[in-house]
C-alpha cells in the first residue's frame, strides 16, 4: 500500500517502445456454449486463426504467452499441444488482466532479440466444462485462500464489486439508472455484433427489475459466463508492416496492482487502472481525448465507470452521468465497448484479451455493422481479481505513429 | 529475539477463538495494520506487534447478498473501517441485511462458535444496551427475502 499511488517510470527505453511493436494477427472461437472442448482445445483453434491472421504458420510462433484460471503450469501443456519450442515464455497469472499485461515483457523480449513472433493466447470452458463456477470456487478456497474474507461467505467476485458501487454511489451520487445505462449500452453494441452471446433488447427497467444478486447489482450489471477463446500475435513493426493485415501498434502499455483483497483496497473508488492508464499514456504520448474508442473490462457495470473515471475519460465521480447522456453507446461521443463487452459479447472468466481483439478489428476497419468511423487510437484495458490488477494498452493504425 | 514458533495468523486466530480480537501496530511507523502480516506495508519494518482496538468503527461499503429462502435468505457482508484506521470485511449483526448502510457507527465483538472465533459488529447504540456480554446472539441476517428495506430496528 506504501506505493499507492506513486507514478510509474517512463524512461527513454520505455518510451522508445512506442510503436516498436504491433498486433498482426488475432483469432477468436468458440463463444458461447461448446461442450465437447476442453480448455486447450478452444485455445489452439483461437491460436490456428490469429496466426493465420498475421500471414504466419504454428512453426514460426517462438514466444508464449498465456494464462488459465484452473491450471497453475498452463504454458506447458499449451507449448506441447501445439508443438512449438518457445525462446520466450511468460505464464504471468494477473486473472483477467493477464493479456494485457503480457504485452509489455512480449515487447522487451521482441525488442532484444529474444523471439521474433509471440503468440498470446487463452481458452476457457467456464460455462460448459465439467468443473462447474461453484466447485472452482470452493477449490480457490484451498488454493488461494483468503482467511480473512472466507469466513464471511461474501460470494466472490460479485460482492466485492457490489460494495465498490455502494462506495460510489454514496460518495458520488452515482445512480442504478446510471449503472444501467452501461449494460444497456453494451447491449446495444451487441445486437450489431453477430458473434455477441447476448443480442436480445435491453432496457433500462430491465437492468433495475432483474434478479438482485448482490445489492445494487442485478443479474443484468453482472458479466456473462461463457466459453470462449481468443489469441493474437505480436511482432516487431517492421514483420508486422510486412504481413497480410494492418498492424495495430502498441503506442503505451502498463500494469499496476496494489492489492489482491477487497478488504485491502485503500479506496473502492479508485483502482489501480489510475496507475496503469497514466504509464500506458505516458508511453503513447498521448491523453484521453486522442482515444476513439475504449474497450473497457466489463465485469460489473460499475467497472466501466471506474475505468472511465481513473483512465481520465471523466473528472472521478462523473462517470455515471457521463454514461446517462448516451456517451458511450452507438453514436456516442466515446464509444466503449464496441463489441457488446463482458456483459453482453463474450465472459469466459478472463475476459482481458478481448478488449485487445476487438480494439484491433476497430483499428483495422473489419468490425463491419459496429465498426466506429476513423479510429486511429484505441485503447483496451484488462481487470483482474477483485478490481486488484490492472492492465492497460493504447493501440493506434500507422496514422497514429 | 525468539523466532515464533507459528506464524502470525495462527497467533491471531489463537487470540480470536480465545474471544480476543488484535490488529497490529508498526512500532517503526505508528501506523496500524489489518490483516496481520510479517512486515509493515507502510513502511517495510518487521513484524509489527499485536495490539488490542478500541473495537469501534464506521461501516463503509455494503452489499446483500440474494440467497433463496430455503438456503437462509438474503444476507449482508461489509466492509468497516476500524477508528485506528484499518479496514476489514464482516458483518453487523442484529440488523437486517438492507438496515445497514455506509457511515453506520459499530463496535467489534468475538463471536466463538464450535471453538473458532470470527470478528462480527453491533451496532454501537445496541452494543451498549447488550445485557448478556462473551455470547453470539441469533444467527445473523435473516432478512426475509423480498422485504427490502424493513426491519429498520430488526433486533432479534
Amino acid at each position: 500500500m506504501s506505493v499507492y499511488p506513486r507514478p510509474l517510470p517512463m524512461t527513454p527505453q520505455l518510451k522508445s517502445l512506442r510503436g516498436a511493436t504491433a498486433i498482426s494477427g488475432v483469432g477468436l472461437f468458440g463463444n458461447g456454449e461448446t461442450p465437447g472442448f476442453t480448455e486447450v482445445e478452444l485455445l489452439a483453434e483461437a491460436a490456428k486463426r490469429a496466426v493465420a491472421d498475421a500471414g504466419l504458420t504454428m512453426q514460426d510462433i517462438d514466444g508464449l504467452c498465456t494464462a488459465s484460471v484452473l491450471s497453475t503450469m498452463w504454458p506447458m501443456p499449451v507449448i506441447e499441444y501445439l508443438g512449438i519450442n518457445p525462446r520466450f515464455i511468460d505464464g504471468t497469472m494477473l486473472g483477467g488482466s493477464s493479456f494485457v499485461a503480457h504485452l509489455l515483457p512480449a515487447m522487451l523480449a521482441l525488442q532484444a532479440g529474444q523471439c521474433d513472433n509471440v503468440l498470446v493466447c487463452y481458452g476457457s470452458t467456464q460455462r460448459s466444462g465439467t468443473m462447474n463456477r461453484a466447485a472452482v470456487a470452493a477449490a480457490r478456497k484451498q488454493m488461494d485462500p483468503q482467511p480473512y474474507e472466507m469466513p464471511y461467505d461474501p460470494v466472490f467476485p460479485v460482492s466485492a464489486y457490489a460494495m465498490a458501487t455502494s462506495q460510489h454511489m454514496a460518495k458520488y451520487g452515482t445512480t442504478r439508472r446510471q449503472l444501467a445505462q452501461v449494460a444497456v449500452s453494451a447491449r446495444d453494441w451487441a445486437r450489431k455484433n453477430p458473434d455477441a452471446f447476448e443480442r436480445g433488447p435491453l432496457s433500462i427497467d430491465d437492468v433495475l427489475k432483474a434478479r438482485m444478486v448482490a445489492s445494487p447489482l442485478t443479474v443484468r450489471d453482472c458479466c456473462l459466463v461463457t466459453d470462449g477463446a481468443g489469441a493474437f500475435v505480436l511482432q516487431r513493426a517492421d514483420a508486422a508492416k510486412a504481413g497480410p493485415k494492418k498492424p495495430a501498434y502498441v503506442l503505451g502499455t502498463a500494469t499496476a496492482c496494489f492489492n489482491r483483497q477487497i478488504s485491502s483496497m485503500p479506496d473502492l473508488t479508485i483502482t489501480a487502472a489510475s496507475q496503469s492508464g497514466a504509464g500506458a499514456f505516458a508511453m503513447a504520448g498521448l491523453t484521453p481525448k486522442d482515444v476513439q474508442i475504449a474497450e473497457l473490462y466489463d465485469a460489473f457495470t460499475i467497472n466501466t465507470l471506474l475505468f472511465l473515471e481513473d483512465l481520465g475519460f471523466c473528472a472521478k465521480g462523473e462517470a455515471g452521468a457521463f454514461v446517462e447522456s448516451g456517451a458511450i453507446g452507438p453514436g456516442g461521443s466515446l464509444p466503449v465497448n464496441t463489441n457488446g463487452g463482458g456483459l453482453s459479447c463474450t465472459h469466459p472468466g478472463m475476459y482481458g484479451i478481448f478488449t485487445l481483439i476487438e480494439a484491433v478489428q476497430q483499428l483495422r476497419g473489419e468490425a463491419g455493422e459496429r465498426q466506429v468511423a476513423n479510429v486511429n487510437v484505441a485503447l483496451a484495458h484488462g481487470n483482474g481479481g477483485t478490481l486488484s490488477s490492472q492492465a492497460t494498452a493504447i493501440l493506434g493504425s500507422a496514422d497514429a505513429l | 529475539m525468539t523466532t515464533p514458533m507459528q506464524g502470525i495468523q495462527a497467533r491471531h486466530q489463537q487470540a480470536l477463538d480465545q474471544g480476543r480480537f488484535l490488529i497490529q501496530l508498526c512500532g517503526a511507523c505508528g501506523r496500524h495494520v489489518y490483516f496481520p502480516r510479517a512486515v509493515c506495508p507502510h513502511c517495510g519494518a518487521d513484524e509489527p506487534a499485536l495490539v488490542s482496538p478500541a473495537g469501534t468503527g464506521t461501516v463503509a461499503a455494503v452489499t446483500t447478498i440474494g440467497r433463496k429462502p430455503d438456503a437462509g435468505g438474503n444476507y449482508h457482508v461489509c466492509l468497516v473501517d476500524l477508528d485506528e484506521g484499518v479496514r476489514l470485511l464482516s458483518r453487523v449483526e442484529g440488523l437486517a441485511p438492507d438496515a445497514v448502510a455506509i457511515g453506520l457507527r459499530v463496535r467489534a465483538r468475538v463471536q466463538v462458535s464450535e471453538g473458532k472465533g470470527l470478528v462480527v459488529f453491533d451496532p454501537e447504540a445496541r452494543d451498549e444496551r447488550r445485557a448478556a456480554p462473551g455470547r453470539p446472539a441469533a444467527p445473523s441476517g435473516g432478512g426475509l427475502p423480498g422485504t427490502a428495506g424493513q426491519g429498520q430496528e430488526g433486533l432479534q
